[in-house]
């Protein structure tokens, strides 16, 4: 540490800032400066590569799906569930009023026009992120018939709405749209 | 940094003497757990799991740089690599439940190291730094567990991954960007693993460093004792070693005994079965529990389950790092001037309910979420807090202590000590 010397000779008058001060203050938030800034490629590194941002857009054909079955995708490395309502589900869904849900959203938000019996939901409960049970069948289907979260409780209805249990939120409605009548583009 | 009474370290051989003007790591040793240390004379054997913690960590620490010499941290491949370890590494199976259960004999000298200091108020002045250090390694202690616990890559390594970054998802706004920042991408996958492989490996010799800041603020006082009451005499001490050495030394054969049962008899008995399950991503665990030392806060994570002003999930993350947090705050909490539980009676009534109270977090938070376990989790997680933020500060107003013994001496020979014979001397006659 050179610049600690401290050199009479340089500030005659010794009073204000001297040049010495300036010159080391300056030269120490220079390097400052640039330690923090390497601090920036250091935590971006942790962010999400190339690669699985990559993965970010599925198609999937929905034909075979007959209604009241359901099934689970990947995408994003996330389980999709793709359920094919039945209309008895529907009713139920609609039901509902909204002043009793703690996340309120109607079925319609929920799914796209025209296509109302196709529920396309994250397969991730809001709550910490569990797989919830109920899109296989013969899973438990919880007490609102939609999905159930077997980790902390988690009851979903037959819109994948939160009803009971810690979940904050509904279970999450990716982005997608319909490519044809049978046939979604997921992201 | 030590009683002026200490013995002086006088190198005899030529070397020694050589060395100590150089580099005196002798000297150091000598001062620090040698006949220059003069420690209270009455420590029972609740004062050794602070080196049984020290022995734990080593333990864990050669355990695992031979393991990572096999492991490959893959996600591919990493279930695998863990089974080959198991199978066809020469001693591996051993190398392995030693890590496994090593963790296990670390967290449980861990708790009863905190317990002793609870109990005897050694968290008091002066030793809060000993206190807040400590309080330091047990965090990363949870950091480093946990992420170990995720590098087999099974059932319950993943998906306890993805509920433990899922704590950080609760937080507003920034909660999901910084989730995913953690596990790098939507889910845990290879970035996960080996990023926490990379961490796993560092964070005990982080560990190790904040243990010398311990010992280091700890040797400044030195070692509070079952009466609390400070030293003030030579007689009231005796030097580590041979004393606490011996004594260390009995306390390590009785606790590897213990280790070794665990290890030879019942490598599973702590861990999952759904851990011998590869990871997969599309099916959760029916019931996921963390390792058995995080239960008494998992319970606590999961005791909140109504919505007030902010979401129950949040409430609990808050209450979990909270009911950690708190502890920081314990010697400004507790103002009450005696140290030690023992001259303390009422404290001692309310400090076991507080220790019945951890049991049932601990039981709760190994059973599914399902009465009656939420209801006794949320009792048992009001006691807990409000024994911190209301009964201690009560109590160091109201409570009728018991008097306390003039010296350590004195408690421990009676009147022998006031006419200071022989008996009461073997630290000054040294």
């Amino acid at each position: 540490m050179a610049a600690v010397e401290q050199s009479e000779g340089l500030s005659p008058q010794g009073e204000g800032v001297r040049r010495r001060d300036f010159i080391n203050i300056a030269a120490v938030s220079a390097a400052g400066v640039g330690g923090a800034a390497l601090l920036i490629p250091l935590v971006n590194q942790m962010n999400p590569s190339a690669d699985v941002l990559a993965l970010a857009q599925i198609d999937v054909n929905l034909s075979a799906i007959e209604e009241g079955q359901a099934i689970k995708t990947i995408w994003r490395k996330q389980p999709i569930f793709i359920r094919h309502l039945t209309a008895a589900e529907i009713q139920a869904a609609n039901a509902v009023s909204l002043s009793a849900l703690r996340d309120p959203q109607t079925l319609a938000e929920r799914t796209k026009e025209g296509h109302e019996n196709w529920l396309i939901t994250l397969g991730v409960c809001t709550h910490l992120g569990c797989v919830p049970l109920g899109a296989a069948e013969g899973e438990n289907r919880g007490e609102y018939g939609g999905y159930f979260c077997p980790c902390h409780g988690s009851h979903y209805d037959t819109a994948a709405r939160i009803r009971k249990g810690p979940a904050p939120t509904n279970l999450v409605v990716p982005d997608y749209e319909f490519t044809s009548d049978t046939a979604v583009r997921i992201g | 940094m030590s009683f002026p009474w200490a013995e002086q370290y006088t190198p005899k051989h030529p070397f020694m003497r050589w060395m100590d003007e150089r580099l005196p790591l002798p000297r150091l040793v000598y001062n620090s757990v040698g006949k220059g240390y003069p420690v209270p004379r009455n420590l029972n054997y609740a004062w050794n799991f602070g080196v049984l913690a020290g022995l734990a960590l080593v333990i864990q620490i050669v355990t695992g740089i031979v393991l990572a010499m096999h492991y490959n941290a893959n996600a591919d491949t990493a279930f695998a690599s863990t089974e080959h370890i198991m199978r066809n590494v020469n001693s591996g199976w051993f190398l392995r439940y030693l890590h496994a259960n090593g963790a296990s004999f670390f967290f449980i000298v861990t708790y009863l190291h905190i317990f002793r200091g609870l109990y005897y108020g050694s968290y008091k002045a002066p030793r809060e730094m000993v206190w807040m250090l400590g309080l330091v390694i047990f965090l990363l202690m949870m950091a480093t567990a946990f992420m170990g616990y995720v590098l087999p890559w099974g059932q319950m390594s993943f998906w306890g991954a993805q509920v433990i970054t899922g704590l950080f998802g609760a937080i507003p706004l920034v909660g999901e960007p910084i989730q995913t920042w953690l596990v790098g991408g939507f889910a845990p996958d290879q970035a996960t693993l080996t990023r926490f492989f990379s961490l796993h490996y560092l964070l005990p010799f982080v560990i190790a460093g904040v243990i010398i800041l311990h010992i280091w603020a700890l040797h400044i006082p030195g070692s509070n004792n079952p009466t609390g009451v400070d030293v003030k005499s030579p007689q009231d001490t005796v030097p580590f070693h041979p004393y606490y050495t011996a004594k260390d030394g009995f306390g390590a054969g009785v606790a590897l005994i213990g280790l070794a049962l665990l290890t030879f008899f019942a490598p599973n008995l702590l861990g999952h079965a759904d851990n011998y399950i590869p990871a997969n991503p599309l099916s959760t665990p029916a019931h996921i529990v963390p390792e058995w030392y995080f239960w008494p806060f998992y319970a606590i994570l999961r005791a909140f389950t109504v919505d007030f002003i902010l979401p129950a999930k949040l409430w609990g993350v808050i209450a979990m790092f909270g009911s950690i947090l708190i502890l920081f705050l314990l010697p400004w909490l507790d103002k009450s001037p005696v140290r030690s539980g023992s001259y303390r009676p009422t404290f001692r009534i309310f400090f076991i309910v507080w220790l019945v109270a951890l049991a049932l977090l601990f039981v709760a938070g190994g059973k599914p979420a399902e009465e009656p376990w939420v209801m006794i989790s949320q009792v048992a997680t009001i006691y807990y807090f409000a024994f911190f933020l209301i009964i201690l500060p009560i109590l160091s107003m109201v409570e009728k202590t018991l008097p306390l013994p003039n010296s350590i001496s004195e408690s421990v020979l009676g009147n022998k000590a006031n006419d200071g014979t022989a008996a009461a001397a073997p630290a000054a006659a040294e």
